[in-house]
């Protein structure tokens, strides 16, 4: 397969990167002396220790035979620090024993960093493979070089280069070799076939999984520098409201405090970056930081969201839905269709505010240098953004900022965000000492960025032959703009393609609406983003729909997608955004939506009879480009306690890179909907969030999430898509159509309550 | 309320360790402030997320709940402490069902399944679920958490 050069403008910029370096430190040629165990006597496996062939940024192979992969990606849980290093290990023919992993920094000649929108894998497959044969092709060319053969006569085969008369030489050896080359251009590059792949879509544990296991790993919270101190900061509960006054005799009276002052606020819309201010405690240790700042009293002021009540705001936006709103996408005229329609079946449907709530809380180390420069340790999603937003608030360049990427004790989307990386950076500057940053619990959930609360109205007409003929959705919700930005009213286009606008839907006449809601705290993306709500609407009214017309909520769902067609959404409405890739690349083909419900439908066991108390339910929606159909089984006892025994996932991501890291995302991703389904909600009364830890806060434990889930494969060829955030949206309404079933109690509202 | 910083004696992973600290530091904070001991983590500082889970005496506790004036000479062991020739059987198990995702949890999700499986060897689906629901996993690796047990639990721990 050859790659097309064209369609790679991401490794195109790198390659301006590319360095290539010799010998370290030689100042002329030496010839590279076999400093290895021998495999055989034609075998010269190592070369010089201190050669180094860096072709591109992300490969470095040394004379000892050590290939060193860039880790570009945040590792929060998903693999992607095993799964795309794999990549380029497998084009290069690499012994993944021989592989080091290197966390990169955040810097631009690395391309897109952030890690997020389930686009790793999608975005670098493709340019990752090419700079793994690159190293193939340059390894092979000093080979025959050496050999004074033609190449077609050498091969890769483990870490090295093999004639066909027998002899090879290892990679060590040949990388000062190579390393003296020009590189290739792409279009001399060949990819491996499919049918030869070592490492893709076959089983690779994770690279980190022994230090995790023995409590080696080490996260944000764990980076240990000389002379760190730690703070914690006193928030005012209303982000962006300021501080009357405070008194701090009391918490610097304790032994270990260094200093209590106040960081200004910055009032909402704050944007992203900005820290919310309060007072900062700085000690000598954690504890000591954490019950000085109990100590310190505090004057809060109020601010523009002092009278924000998440409640209230709810009833307002479910009110507002029940009229029409800003039709984004309209197909034939819904209005008369619903009028002629033989029935209508229609609900609302609301979802609360969510916390992302990643097991290990943001937290950063920063230490701001005596010349001005500053270096961060901490658990980012955008390395780069970090850079850019701790370069400005100190007021020095981003070449002056180093930012070191941890582990992430998950994420979830609330690591994207720079603001409390900022915090530390700043707090390191006014103390001129190292600091770390602790966010405990409590400011976890009560100082986030927020999931959008929704309240949603779904009518749907079915004519009198048992066809529906129309479809009306309007969604309200406060968009993740409006945390920067005071004229951000409502949901944006881009945020109505998560689920509203993509609809997939063969019905005549359609009418997409949006409905105006400003934010009043800080609202971010979490994972699967709008997609929540909107699957669980949809997922839902469908099987109404079913129930309606009386057909099986499978055979129902295969109708409304109609014909097998590649949706082009560009020509129904303005501004449609297919996640930031043309509809083209990446269409919206319902042939594989169906596929993958057919496949879930064979392999569920899908219309068994069950037993009073026991439902299955079934929802399908892509989204992030990956199309899951999903199965879930419920058990609902006499005191309405849900129990889930089985879930089962039918997906197609294209060609499955590291299956078992997708098995254990769709396994996670089935928790994680469990917990937004049965759990969590974030309640604000006058400007503050009411839940503040765990035992308010609810997230599904052991005894709440599925006991068993099964992920079933479409086997293809497809260009790969993500699945950090795909699992979750067909989740939540296959439960709640299982509940149904189960108890005959339709769900419109989340958290479930029975 | 303000304490003065006091000397403890510690019997920490088989071994005497002293700090001084304020009585009523947590254990947990005391472990990774003061003794690098960083695999134990915080999840919640209130001992509902079992992040922090360490053994004493060989029952498992909370180590952000429990102040070092109350430990006296009881040993305690941390994650580091439990595979003292090589990995534990249950990490080996950890490591077969490739559990973790983000592994920021599972120092504390061993440290709770090694419990429950000395006190008992062949726990039921009923017991692991009752030892470990107070252990979170944000990433939901529950499903292999189980698995891992089971296995562990078959292998003899």
């Amino acid at each position: 397969m050859k790659p097309n050069p064209s369609n790679n403008k991401l490794f195109k910029v790198s390659r301006r990167d590319f360095v290539k370096i010799g010998a370290l430190g030689s100042t002329g040629l030496i010839l590279g002396v076999p400093l290895g165990c021998k495999q055989d006597k034609n075998a010269f496996l190592t070369g010089r220790e201190d050669a180094v062939f860096a072709p591109n940024v992300y490969i470095t192979i040394l004379g000892t035979g050590e290939v060193q992969l860039i880790a570009h990606r945040s590792e929060m849980g998903t693999g992607i620090r095993t799964s795309l290093p794999l990549v380029m290990a497998d084009e290069m023919e690499a012994d993944w024993t021989k592989v080091k992993i290197i966390q990169a920094v955040g810097d631009v000649k690395y391309g897109d960093q952030n890690t997020d929108g389930s686009y790793s894998v999608r975005m670098f497959y493709q340019p990752l493979r090419i700079a793994g044969a690159t190293v193939k092709l340059m390894l092979m060319q000093a080979a025959a070089q050496e050999w004074q053969v033609d190449i077609s006569e050498c091969s890769a085969v483990n870490h090295e280069i093999v004639h066909s008369s027998g002899k090879s030489l290892g990679y060590g050896y040949l990388a000062e070799k190579a390393g003296a080359l020009p590189i290739p251009e792409e279009n001399e590059i060949t990819l491996k076939d499919s049918k030869d792949f070592k490492f893709i879509s076959k089983e690779t544990v994770i690279y980190d999984l022994e230090d995790i296991v023995t409590g080696k790993a080490v996260y944000g919270l764990d980076v240990q520098i000389p002379d760190l101190k730690v703070a914690v900061i006193k928030r005012n509960p209303e982000a962006g409201a300021g501080i009357k006054s405070f008194n701090s005799d009391m918490a610097t009276a304790i032994e270990g405090v260094t200093k209590v002052y106040k960081m200004e606020s910055t009032a909402f819309p704050m944007g992203y970056n900005a820290p919310l201010g309060g007072i900062v405690v700085v000690a000598n240790n954690t504890w000591t930081a954490i019950k000085a700042r109990d100590a310190v009293e505090v004057v809060w002021d109020k601010g523009i969201n002092a009278s924000y009540d998440s409640n209230a705001f709810m009833q307002q936006m479910q009110r507002s839905v029940q009229k029409e709103g800003q039709v984004k996408r309209q197909q034939g005229s819904a209005t008369k269709a619903l009028k002629e329609a033989a029935k209508v079946i229609e609900s609302d449907f609301l979802v609360p505010h969510l916390a992302h709530s990643p097991m290990e809380t943001p937290c950063a180390v920063a230490r701001y240098n005596a010349d001005g420069t500053c270096e961060i340790w901490a658990p980012v999603q955008s390395p780069q953004w970090v850079r850019q937003a701790v370069a400005e608030a100190l007021g020095i360049e981003e070449s002056e900022v180093t930012i070191n990427v941890t582990l992430l004790g998950s994420a979830f989307g609330r690591k994207s965000k720079p603001d409390f990386v900022v915090e530390a950076a700043l707090i390191s500057k006014e103390m001129n000492t190292p600091i770390k940053l602790l966010w405990t619990r409590e400011d976890d959930i009560q100082h986030d960025f927020y999931h959008s609360n929704c309240a949603q109205h779904i009518k749907v007409g079915i004519d009198k032959n048992n066809k529906v003929t129309s479809w009306v959705h309007r969604t309200a919700f406060p968009s993740i703009s409006g945390t920067a930005s005071a004229d951000a009213t409502g949901p944006s286009s881009d945020e109505l393609c998560m689920g509203v606008l993509d609809m997939p839907f063969e019905i005549d006449n359609i009418s997409c609406e949006a409905l105006d809601a400003k934010a009043q705290i800080r609202i971010g993306w979490l994972r699967s983003v709008h997609n929540i709500n909107h699957a669980f609407a949809i997922g839902s009214i469908v099987d109404q729909v079913a129930q309606a017309r009386e057909m099986d909520p499978v055979d129902n769902m295969m109708d409304l997608l109609g014909s097998d067609r590649k949706i082009d959404f560009t020509a129904l409405m303005e501004g449609f955004n297919n996640y930031n890739v043309k509809l083209e690349d990446y269409p919206y083909d319902t042939h594989r939506l169906k596929q993958v419900i057919q496949l879930v439908k064979e392999k569920s066991g899908w219309g068994k009879s069950l037993p009073k108390g026991k439902g299955m339910g079934f929802a399908a929606h892509r989204s992030f480009l990956t199309y899951v159909a999903c199965v879930v089984e419920v058990e609902v006892d006499d005191n309405n306690n849900i129990k889930i025994p089985m879930v089962h996932f039918a997906i197609d991501c294209g060609v499955p890179v590291n299956p078992d890291r997708i098995r254990a995302q769709f396994e996670g991703g089935a928790a994680f909907g469990a917990s937004l389904a049965l759990k969590s909600e974030i309640n604000v009364k006058n400007g503050a969030v009411m839940e503040d830890n765990f035992n308010n806060y609810l997230v599904a434990r052991i005894t709440d999430a599925p006991i068993n889930t099964v992920v079933h494969f479409v086997e293809n060829e497809e260009k790969p898509t993500g699945v950090g955030e795909p699992p979750v949206p067909p989740f939540i309404p296959a439960l709640c159509n299982a509940i149904f079933m189960a108890t005959g109690k339709r769900i419109t509202r989340l958290p479930i309550r029975l | 309320m303000i304490l003065p910083m006091e000397k403890f004696t510690l019997n920490i992973n088989d071994q005497k360790v002293s700090i001084e600290c304020a009585p009523d530091t947590p254990l947990l904070w005391a472990l990774r402030d003061q003794l690098g001991l960083t695999g134990t983590k915080y999840g919640c500082g209130i001992a509902v997320c079992g992040s922090c889970t360490v053994h004493l005496d060989g029952t498992a506790v909370r180590s952000c709940s429990l102040p070092i004036s109350a430990i006296n000479d009881k040993a305690i062991t941390t994650i580091e402490g439990v595979g003292k020739d090589g990995l534990h059987p249950v990490q080996k198990a950890w490591i077969a069902e490739n559990v973790p995702q983000c592994g920021f949890c599972q120092s504390g999700q061993i440290m709770s399944a090694i419990a429950l499986l000395e006190q008992n060897g062949n726990p039921s689906d009923a017991d692991i679920e009752q030892a470990m629901s107070g252990n979170i996993c944000r990433c939901g690796t529950y499903i292999r958490i189980r698995s891992a047990i089971k296995n562990a639990a078959k292998n003899n721990v």
